[in-house]
């Protein structure tokens, strides 16, 4: 017998929740095939067995939130030659057992599945390709019986699987898609007024965090005003010239995240997280990008955003923007954010209180860019783009003056703006 | 339709562009009274007489040299080079003179001239009668390169070539002229330059081949198909220019492309329709590329043994292709 534990999935991540069990107790499950869904506070992620072997027993009932490290299962070896007793290791007794694994594979000298690792995972860019459209894990991929030199995997081999896969009832039950795709969908669910509507583990993940973000983080709130008319006069200017040479769309995100990095050097401070030990202040500055998705919300995080340029920016926030809604994101996606900037001016919201993501001590929410008559220098009125940044800050760790600070650089970039600011 | 050999296609083909097109006109060696070494041209010098159907000296400079002139003049010229092999004297004149003349002229000039070569090994030819010239004057800009496989396209082709206004290059391989037969239709069948056909579908892997090695492929799918194996035949038919669409077409399809060709292998045309599906379907691909062709040897050997070394043939095709397959 072993145990399986829930893994430490990322840096700083103490617990993971059960979203949904691939194996049931009795199942026969292969070395390194998916085991488990793990949903950590954004990303779902795929928890391979540890050994082959049959699955004996669930200990963590999906839904379930355990630390890292608790036993959420127990695997009986493949093999009767049983190791030392208690013996609680992930490792495989010994080669033969790994070998003796159930692999779908006929008389030894004919099973070129077994051959050499190297073939099996030299994928050519067609099987590439079909593994990206049909978001096959590397846990079905290693199920899936190689046929070529080698035990090379061909393109024929996963097409075949693909269509088994897609047929109602598969036999065996190795076959599932992984993430989001496999995931409960309680959203789907219509619901029936007065029943509650079983909760995503995303929507979890938010409530739990934007309660402990409330309940520890003094939040403050401040709002500035900004003339954006240079900003969009560019950005009408520089779109299709942008789009043809980018092939992606200039939006305003990265031109603000410019401008909050900015802000943000301008006042460090705000760049830091709070601790009882004291404010640690980050040397990185990466900023979180709000991403709503079918079922909630994600934050994929822009790293060392301090070191790119607009151009830059627009690529990575886009490339984030993509993959979050096509569930693609990893854990490293998502982790390490010491600011964050929500977008929910896209919706025509003018004003927005955000909650802090913990330990961040800053998120800053760009409002809708609405045309208003504004009285400008020599007392004329003018039709000008005008927009809210509305910053909720942590106000143990800074006080009003640095957070007006702050949205007087951001302010002062946009209303700066102009085309002698670089792109590139 | 009727079925018919290589050389017969190409015969009617000249026969009916010289009928349709007064300025239409043979030259070469031999092609006159004796009707050319391979009866191309046999019953054309008593049909055209002989300023039309013109026996040559034995210069092939002369004759290269006589036929661009005539082009230049509004004639449309047939160069007869009796064996691709001889080609070489008149090097100068196709390279330096022919395929530049339009580009020269800034376009005021065209050259509407078709070069005629039997090509290709097999026959016992040896050293002076077995070579593969394509890859070296497809490098050149400015000529177009034709290799039928078949008669009707042999026939097709030719009138094409006959009717473009830039200098052609019509190379027949003579291992067709008389093995190859196949319905040609009646008509003015205008088979376009520039255009490959899919000779046989299927979906496992694609051969790519022109010329003589064609009906070799043609034959291999068929055993292929036996073991379960769909492969997909792409015949080039044009060498230049070439149909890059129908290339990535096919290396998207099945993944995996072999291509043969009997010509050496160092910068070969495999080796440029290689690069044409890296550039344009390295992300459909399932296997490396692979090329089956003649060794980097000078040239085709007399003795037997040794040309069957040298030649690709149907064995080998197989062979390669069911390594292909198995990847």
């Amino acid at each position: 017998m072993a145990s399986v534990k829930m893994p430490q999935l990322g840096e700083s991540i103490t617990e993971g929740t059960i979203s949904k069990w691939l194996k049931q107790p009795g199942d026969q499950v292969k070395k390194y095939e998916g085991l488990v869904e793990v949903i950590t506070d954004k990303v779902n992620a795929e928890v391979p067995a540890p050994l082959a072997g049959v699955l004996k027993e669930i200990k963590v009932k999906e839904g379930t939130t355990v630390t890292v490290g608790t036993e959420i299962a127990v695997i009986e070896e493949a093999v009767a030659a049983t190791p030392a007793p208690g013996r609680a290791s992930a490792q495989p007794p010994s080669v033969s057992a790994e070998r003796e694994a159930p692999r779908e594979s006929p008389s030894p000298g004919e099973d070129r599945g077994r051959a050499s690792d190297e073939s099996r995972t030299r994928l050519s860019p067609a099987v590439r390709a079909l593994i990206e459209q049909h978001r096959i894990s590397d846990a079905e991929l290693s199920a899936i019986h190689g046929s070529g030199i080698g035990g090379r995997i061909s393109k024929k081999d996963v097409e075949d699987y693909v269509a088994k896969r897609a047929q109602p009832a598969a036999a065996n039950g190795e076959q599932r898609q992984r993430g989001a795709e496999a995931a409960p969908r309680p959203a789907a669910v219509p619901a029936t007024p007065g029943t509650p509507v079983p909760l995503s583990p995303m929507r979890r993940a938010i409530a739990s965090n934007m309660v402990r973000s409330k309940q520890t983080i003094p939040h403050a709130w401040t709002v500035a005003e900004v003339d954006m008319t240079n900003v969009v006069r560019f950005r009408q200017q520089a779109r299709d010239s942008f789009k043809q040479r980018e092939g992606i769309d200039l939006t305003f995100v990265p031109i603000i995240v410019k401008a909050v990095v900015e802000g943000l050097k301008a006042v460090p401070i705000l760049n830091a997280s709070w601790s009882d030990d004291g404010v640690v202040p980050h040397k990185e500055i990466n900023i979180g990008v709000a991403v709503s998705v079918e079922d909630g919300l994600i934050v994929p995080v822009i790293h060392q955003a301090d070191r790119m340029s607009i151009a830059g920016l627009a690529k990575v926030t886009d490339d984030l923007a993509k993959r979050a809604r096509a569930g693609a994101l990893t854990i490293p996606d998502v982790q390490g954010a010491t600011f964050t900037v929500n977008n929910p001016g896209t919706f025509g919201t003018i004003l927005s209180y955000s909650i802090i993501a913990p330990p961040q001590a800053g998120i800053l929410a760009m409002d809708a860019i609405v045309k208003r008559p504004v009285v400008v220098e020599g007392d004329a009125i003018a039709i000008r783009s005008m927009m809210n940044l509305c910053l909720s800050f942590d106000h143990r760790v800074l006080d009003g003056v640095s957070a007006a600070r702050f949205l007087q650089g951001v302010r002062r970039w946009l209303e700066g703006f102009s085309e002698q600011v670089p792109l590139y | 339709m009727a079925q018919k050999t290589v050389i017969e296609a190409i015969r009617e083909g000249m026969d009916e562009e010289m009928a349709r097109d007064p300025s239409v006109f043979l030259i070469g060696e031999d092609v006159g009274q004796r009707g050319g070494v391979f009866l191309a041209s046999d019953g054309l010098y008593k049909k055209y007489g002989e300023l039309r159907v013109i026996d040559s000296p034995l210069a092939e400079s002369c004759i290269v040299g006589v036929a661009i002139g005539a082009a230049v003049n509004g004639m449309r010229p047939i160069a007869e080079i009796q064996f691709a092999d001889f080609i070489a004297p008149a090097m100068n004149q196709i390279i330096e003179e022919a395929a530049r003349f339009c580009y020269r002229t800034a376009g005021d000039f065209s050259l509407p001239m078709v070069i005629r070569a039997p090509w290709g090994g097999g026959v016992h030819g040896a050293l002076y009668h077995s070579q593969s010239i394509e890859a070296t004057f497809a490098h050149i800009p400015g000529l177009k390169v034709v290799a039928p496989g078949t008669p009707a396209d042999a026939k097709g082709l030719l009138k094409a070539a006959v009717r473009d206004p830039d200098p052609v290059l019509f190379l027949e391989h003579k291992r067709t002229y008389r093995l190859v037969k196949g319905e040609v239709p009646g008509g003015d069948a205008v088979v376009p330059i520039g255009k490959a056909e899919v000779k046989r579908e299927g979906t496992d892997l694609s051969l790519i081949a022109y010329g003589l090695m064609l009906t070799y492929c043609l034959e291999v799918a068929e055993k292929l198909a036996a073991e379960d194996i769909s492969a997909e035949v792409l015949d080039l038919r044009t060498i230049k220019p070439i149909d890059q669409a129908a290339i990535v077409a096919t290396a998207k399809k099945t993944g995996k492309v072999l291509v043969v060709h009997e010509d050496t292998r160092f910068a070969g045309i495999a080796a440029e329709v290689m690069a044409i599906i890296m550039e344009q379907a390295f992300d459909a691909l399932d296997a490396p590329l692979m090329r089956l062709t003649a060794p980097d040897v000078p040239a085709m050997p007399f003795n037997h043994v040794l040309e069957q070394a040298f030649m690709p043939n149907a064995d080998r095709i197989l062979h390669k292709a069911k390594e292909l397959a198995a990847y």
